[in-house]
């Protein structure tokens, strides 16, 4: 049990992404993001970076994302999920329903305040009662993952269709409509008081970090470099919240705005949208998902279940409940997905949410979850569906052929994992 | 010399095992006595592993009875066997390979803060405590244990078994993929778990091996138990014909 390099040699000087402490791998994807964005910005003479089209990217991207954090925690158990788009599918059958027929029929009035939350909550609870179903079919009878979910591909989106008769349901309830994206934002003074205040929270997390770590007695960073951090994490939050302030709702939807309220619009009059609150959903959703991957038992039991399955049986870990659990959040974070997307187009149509379960595993992938499982990381994920959003879009605005977006985007997820395999090959981990 | 006059730690009486009709344990009755190494021998499938298994709680036996501290005990999963004080180092150490040395020793018994999120500085400083006194170089804290050595790996595995204040320790070849010094440092350690009272059951392969380390030995081949000898009464020759032919050596067999 001897340590083989136990003479204490002078540590080697560290460079200033060691220093840093920054994750190689993160910076790689953001890397690559820069470069597609930055690619795209200058085929299109400017038009890919301007606010406008940053936040229609946003809000494209919450609903794959959302469902790709919950991807992550299905592959790095060694489990695959390919029922997504479909449970998707039928949870927004379910609150289209909700909404339009089962609440009005039941006495709630069309526009009560109580209608959007309610089909919400029905919405989750059959998502997350039909991933549990599929855990259970994985973890306790033993059926491939790959095999369950592929019956669920089928069978949920024709459920879906059952449900509403194929017909396409709407227009959805109005504060429903809210979690769209462009129809519900926080306006330009609530996106500055919510993006100071996430500085002010990244900035306590870093520096209570710091001192949990102070006293235990365990080696801590320079304080200019924990400095760095705070401070670009916070120019990362401001900027964004800059532009997507500076994206201007348009004159003629603000006047129309004004005329409804029986006003008229003062000369010169601007408006910028802010965040939506889609993506402030997406931002609650990788943040609880983030502590639940790192700060809580079921995350730690998750990990450890995909690097050695057996190892966590033996330590008691009990891992068919706890697949079980996995793809009732799954299930669930679809049905949220559901939720953004069918408020996104103010109706529900059977084809939701199609293909998205591929979306959704190449957001994973591309954001470097291992499907040989025990690795994965939420951020990543939410790249991955940014990057592959800003590829597809990007190439719809230069004007690249259908057929070669999707060659290209399927190109890129194989390219992805095999830079992805050789960056581990050389960092010598596994 | 152990005294064996008192309760023993663990008995385990005619345990039966069979998978789909081979009878891979069949009427072992075993006990151990605090402060005691018995040393599992056979050859593979012999039945060993197995056996050791029903105390682990990773098999559950067909029939017999398993006794702790002279209680009748229901042993159903690893963590029933973990509430008795019964630990165990797994010949593949059990290890979840992406987790760092902490993760691993805490699994499934984490240290979790106030509000109830997993306390990662508390388990690594407690990590740090228990490796500084069996491993002293060990110096991989923050790594995934799939970068250590064999023999840091394996210090992991004891360290976590040393670290729940195990009564029982089965160690399963605890020896198979280390080297000569590092056996050497097993070797230190189970001495130390001695003294301090543990029982401590150990398969292994090499019958050199268990008349160095253990007090008794249990031999079985085929299922059944040929015989439990004390390591100072026989050669390692009668050793290897009890694991070969199954026989007891002549003036052992009364």
């Amino acid at each position: 049990m001897a340590d083989a390099s136990a003479p204490s040699a002078p540590p080697p000087r560290k460079s200033l992404m060691q220093t840093l402490e920054v994750d190689t791998r993160l910076l790689g994807m953001i890397g690559a993001f820069a470069i597609v964005c930055i690619v795209f910005n200058v085929m299109t003479d400017g038009r890919f970076l301007t606010p406008r089209n940053v936040f229609n990217l946003t809000i494209q991207t919450v609903s794959v994302a959302i469902m790709a954090t919950g991807m992550v925690f299905v592959i790095v158990t060694r489990h695959i999920d390919l029922s997504v788009g479909s449970l998707l599918a039928t949870a927004s059958a379910m609150m289209a329903m909700m909404q339009t027929s089962i609440l009005p029929g039941m006495g709630l009035d069309l526009g009560d305040p109580w209608i959007a939350p309610l089909a919400i909550l029905a919405g989750l609870a059959t998502g997350a009662a039909i991933g549990a179903l599929q855990g259970y079919l994985v973890g306790y009878l033993a059926i491939p993952s790959f095999i369950v979910t592929l019956g669920g591909l089928l069978v949920w989106r024709n459920v879906g269709w059952y449900l509403t008769n194929g017909q396409t349901i709407g227009p959805l309830d109005e504060n429903f409509q809210l979690l769209g994206g462009i129809g519900g934002t926080l306006g330009t003074t609530g996106s500055w008081i919510l993006g100071l205040i996430a500085v002010v929270v990244a900035c306590m997390a870093i520096w209570s970090a710091r001192r949990s770590r102070i006293a235990h007695g365990f080696p801590v960073k320079p304080v200019w470099a924990e400095a760095a951090m705070m401070a670009l994490s916070a120019a990362a939050i401001l900027g964004f919240v800059a532009v997507l302030n500076a994206y201007q709702v348009p004159s003629r939807v603000l006047q129309r705005d004004f005329q409804a309220r029986g006003e008229t619009m003062p000369e010169g009059f601007t408006q910028g949208y802010g965040v939506p609150y889609s993506v402030l959903l997406l931002i609650a959703v990788a943040v609880v998902m983030t502590v639940v991957a790192r700060r809580t038992r079921l995350g730690r039991y998750i990990f450890a279940t995909g690097g050695n399955p057996d190892a966590a049986e033996l330590s008691g870990i009990n891992t068919r409940l706890l697949t079980v659990k996995v793809f009732a959040i799954m299930g669930m974070l679809a049905a949220l997905a559901a939720v953004v997307a069918s408020a996104r187009l103010s109706f529900h149509s059977n084809d939701i949410g199609t293909l998205d379960e591929l979306r959704v595993i190449a957001a994973a992938v591309i954001g470097g979850t291992a499907l040989a499982g025990g690795m994965g990381t939420i951020y990543g994920a939410i790249l991955g569906a940014l990057i592959m959003q800003s590829l597809q879009s990007g190439m719809a605005m230069v004007g690249v052929d259908a057929p070669f977006q999707n060659i290209v985007v399927g190109a890129v997820l194989v390219l992805a994992v095999l830079v992805d395999i050789l960056y581990r090959k050389r960092m010598g981990a596994r | 010399m152990v005294d064996r006059s008192g309760t023993p730690l663990v008995e385990l009486r005619d345990i039966h095992i069979a998978f789909g009709g081979v009878k891979a344990v069949d009427g072992v009755s075993v006990d151990l006595f605090p402060g005691e190494v018995v040393g599992l021998l056979g050859h593979n499938g012999a039945g060993k592993s197995t056996l050791i298994k029903c105390l682990s709680g990773a098999y559950r036996q067909d029939s017999g009875d398993v006794y702790v501290k002279g209680e009748k005990v229901n042993i159903q999963t690893p963590r029933d066997a973990r509430d008795y004080n019964i630990e165990t180092i797994y010949q593949t150490l059990a290890l979840a390979d992406n987790l760092d040395a902490a993760s691993n020793l805490f699994l499934g018994r984490e240290l979790t803060t106030s509000l109830g999120f997993v306390d990662d500085s508390a388990m690594e400083a407690e990590t740090r405590k228990i490796m500084g006194r069996l491993n002293p170089n060990f110096r991989k804290f923050a790594s995934p244990v799939s970068a250590l050595s064999g023999g840091q790996r394996q210090s992991v595995a004891i360290a976590r078994a040393v670290y729940f204040e195990a009564k029982i320790l089965i160690m399963d070849e605890p020896t198979a993929a280390l080297g000569p010094q590092e056996t050497q440092m097993v070797a230190e350690l189970i001495q130390e778990l001695k003294k301090d009272g543990l029982g401590i059951f150990l398969i292994d392969h090499d019958v050199h091996q268990v008349k160095r380390l253990c007090d008794r030995a249990a031999v079985m081949k085929n299922g059944e138990l040929v015989g439990i000898v004390d390591v100072d009464d026989v050669s390692t020759d009668d050793l290897l014909g009890m694991i070969i032919a199954g026989k007891t050596p002549d003036h052992l067999a009364a």
